[in-house]
């Protein structure tokens, strides 16, 4: 997340990374193969700087804890978020998978559907996918704030800890309020 | 994964507990989750209820149902005297001295916001109102409203590392204007047993008077009121086996008397003119709008099938699941048990070093193993000991040692995925 280049944008669109994430996880026949997977795709997901986990970036309505940051390069939102438990990150990674790197207007054109269609809304408790529907609601709200007008790549007014860490060009966003 | 497709040998250590008989009363016990065997470990959450429960309340409602204490119908007057008769027995089930100090509320937090709000009126700046660390949010937040509100101090009793109350520490809270102490009798994220008997004998020598939060005790042991000489003492029916909806508020009598009524409405009034309204007697005056009719007749149920077995038999059953829980589940590499307090029961909180509870929690439940994980509405008690949150496994009058067993299998397997 301290990458000094502007990312490219992802080579397949939405729907594809979508599609993608459900044939992964169809690959595998029982749920306890398919939470093997999630835990893994929770641990590979990139370290969020401590200084980042405070109030402003954390996400209400998970029973665990979850921490989202965005930011800016040029129209594409970069995301960044964890949790303190491994599976909410798996859950996490996948939802980094389809929105990060994108513009506001795939991601709001976009809503997560494979979720539904990898079945699990209904495998979830209802706080847990109560806890989905808040980290989307945030990387939507995000999407739906764009990027700061007239500021384009300064950051101004930003209070985020890890400002310092910013590279130029890159605006950051605190969490949807 | 365990293999728990076989069905589960369920026996009892407990000479003559039929444990296989018991839980054939309760339907949902048969249910399967995820392909697996129903394991219901979260009882100190809400417990399930037997067919005897399920069948008063069904019949209840096609059978007999009117509004109370307001009819010359005779479905009223058939409905009234249900209701009145589960009040009675609740009366016997606690000891009560007399029914006119069983109140019924919707639940446990209700009785204890009845008694901050109709007891705590008379307290203000100066009175002192003392709580413990090991509370559940529903003893917490009533008293720092009231605190708010009146300008009544509110202090907490320290817990030890074990999951204990520290005993020295009450003794030194305790003053002359101490007027209230209320704590629980067994935590609910911990299962520690706090001594009430013996720290109301010492409210009472200062003045102050006891409220009991029995929200967990009621359904592990028996109760008596009077032997404990407790001035309050509250707990829900859900966790008794009964309907979610109801909860109790037991009084003294003289103490309900002397206090106003925290709602106004039907049932709780003799006369109402614009000018002045005289309230009810006991306990009406408590119960203002149309109560848990159909609640109440469902704990009545629950407590009949609960003293039909015997509550020193469920409590002894439920002490061999616990010590036998503790025993087995400290044999699973990297857990740590969390309460250790030697007066405890019917609740194991614990961690595993590998893994969060909540993906303990996730994952435990594709075994078919049902367990809280998180603060348990208790997030002082997490506090103490710097834990995010923890597991709990919570055992009812059905749990089976086979079940135990289940849940350990269940945390080996989350190990092995963790690895």
């Amino acid at each position: 997340m301290t990458e000094t280049q502007p990312a490219a944008p992802p080579e397949t669109t939405i729907d594809e990374t979508m599609d993608d994430l459900v044939d992964d996880l169809a690959f595998f026949d029982d749920w306890q193969d398919k939470y093997q997977q999630i835990i893994h795709m929770g641990r590979a997901l990139p370290a969020f700087p401590e200084p980042w986990k405070t109030a402003e970036h954390e996400v209400h309505g998970c029973m665990a804890r979850v921490w989202m940051k965005g930011r800016w390069q040029d129209d594409r939102l970069r995301l960044y978020a964890t949790s303190n438990a491994i599976i909410v990150s798996g859950l996490i990674a996948m939802l980094l998978k389809v929105y990060d790197n994108r513009t506001a207007e795939e991601i709001l054109s976009h809503p997560p559907t494979f979720i539904e269609r990898i079945g699990m809304d209904s495998h979830f408790s209802q706080q847990r996918s109560t806890g989905l529907a808040a980290m989307k609601n945030a990387i939507f709200e995000i999407a739906r704030q764009g990027p700061a007008d007239g500021s384009q790549g300064m950051g101004t007014g930003s209070q985020a800890p890890g400002a310092g860490n910013r590279e130029p060009g890159a605006e950051e966003v605190g969490r949807a309020e | 994964m365990p293999d728990t497709a076989a069905p589960l040998l369920h026996t009892s250590a407990v000479n003559d507990y039929d444990i296989e008989a018991i839980r054939r009363d309760f339907p949902i016990l048969s249910r399967r989750v995820h392909g697996k065997p129903l394991v219901y470990l979260d009882t100190a959450n809400s417990a399930q209820k037997p067919q005897a429960v399920i069948d008063a309340v069904s019949r209840l409602y096609a059978e007999d149902y009117a509004n109370v204490h307001r009819g010359l119908h005779s479905l009223s007057m058939a409905t009234t005297d249900l209701f009145e008769a589960a009040r009675e027995k609740v009366r016997a089930f606690v000891n009560a001295a007399s029914d006119k100090e069983i109140v019924f509320t919707r639940g446990g937090t209700a009785s204890i916001n009845l008694v901050a709000n109709s007891f705590g009126r008379s307290l203000g700046p100066g009175d002192e109102v003392i709580i413990s660390h090991l509370e559940h949010h529903s003893n917490i937040v009533p008293w720092q409203m009231l605190r708010d509100d009146r300008g009544v101090t509110l202090k907490v009793i320290p817990m030890h590392e074990d999951g204990s109350l520290d005993l020295d520490a009450y003794a030194d809270l305790l003053t002359e204007n101490t007027e209230l102490v209320a704590v629980t009798h067994m935590s609910n994220a911990l299962g520690t047993i706090v001594p009430i008997k013996e720290m109301a004998a010492q409210a009472h020598a200062v003045g102050a008077k006891m409220l009991v939060d029995g929200c967990q005790s009621i359904m592990h042991m028996p109760i008596d009121v009077q032997d404990l000489d407790c001035d309050f003492f509250v707990f829900s029916g859900h966790k008794l086996y009964g309907p979610s909806g109801i909860g109790v508020l037991y009084g003294k009598r003289d103490l309900l008397d002397a206090m106003p009524p925290y709602q106004g409405g039907g049932d709780m009034i003799k006369t109402v003119t614009f000018e002045k309204t005289v309230y009810a007697d006991l306990p009406a005056k408590h119960e203002a709008g149309t109560p848990p009719i159909a609640q109440a007749v469902g704990l009545g149920a629950a407590i009949d099938y609960l003293t039909g077995i015997g509550m020193d038999r469920v409590a002894a059953h439920e002490a061999d699941v616990s010590a036998y829980a503790a025993e087995r589940l400290q044999a699973v590499p990297g857990l740590t048990l969390v309460g250790t307090a030697p007066e405890r029961m019917a609740v194991v909180s614990f961690t595993l070093d590998c893994a969060h509870p909540h993906d303990i929690g996730t994952l435990v439940d594709l075994d078919g193993v049902a367990v809280r994980a998180g603060h348990h509405c208790a997030q002082p008690v997490m506090q103490r000991l710097d834990l995010p949150a923890t597991v709990r496994a919570s055992f009812g009058m059905y749990t089976s040692r086979a079940e135990i067993d289940v849940l350990a299998r269940a945390l080996e397997t989350v190990r092995k995925m963790f690895a």
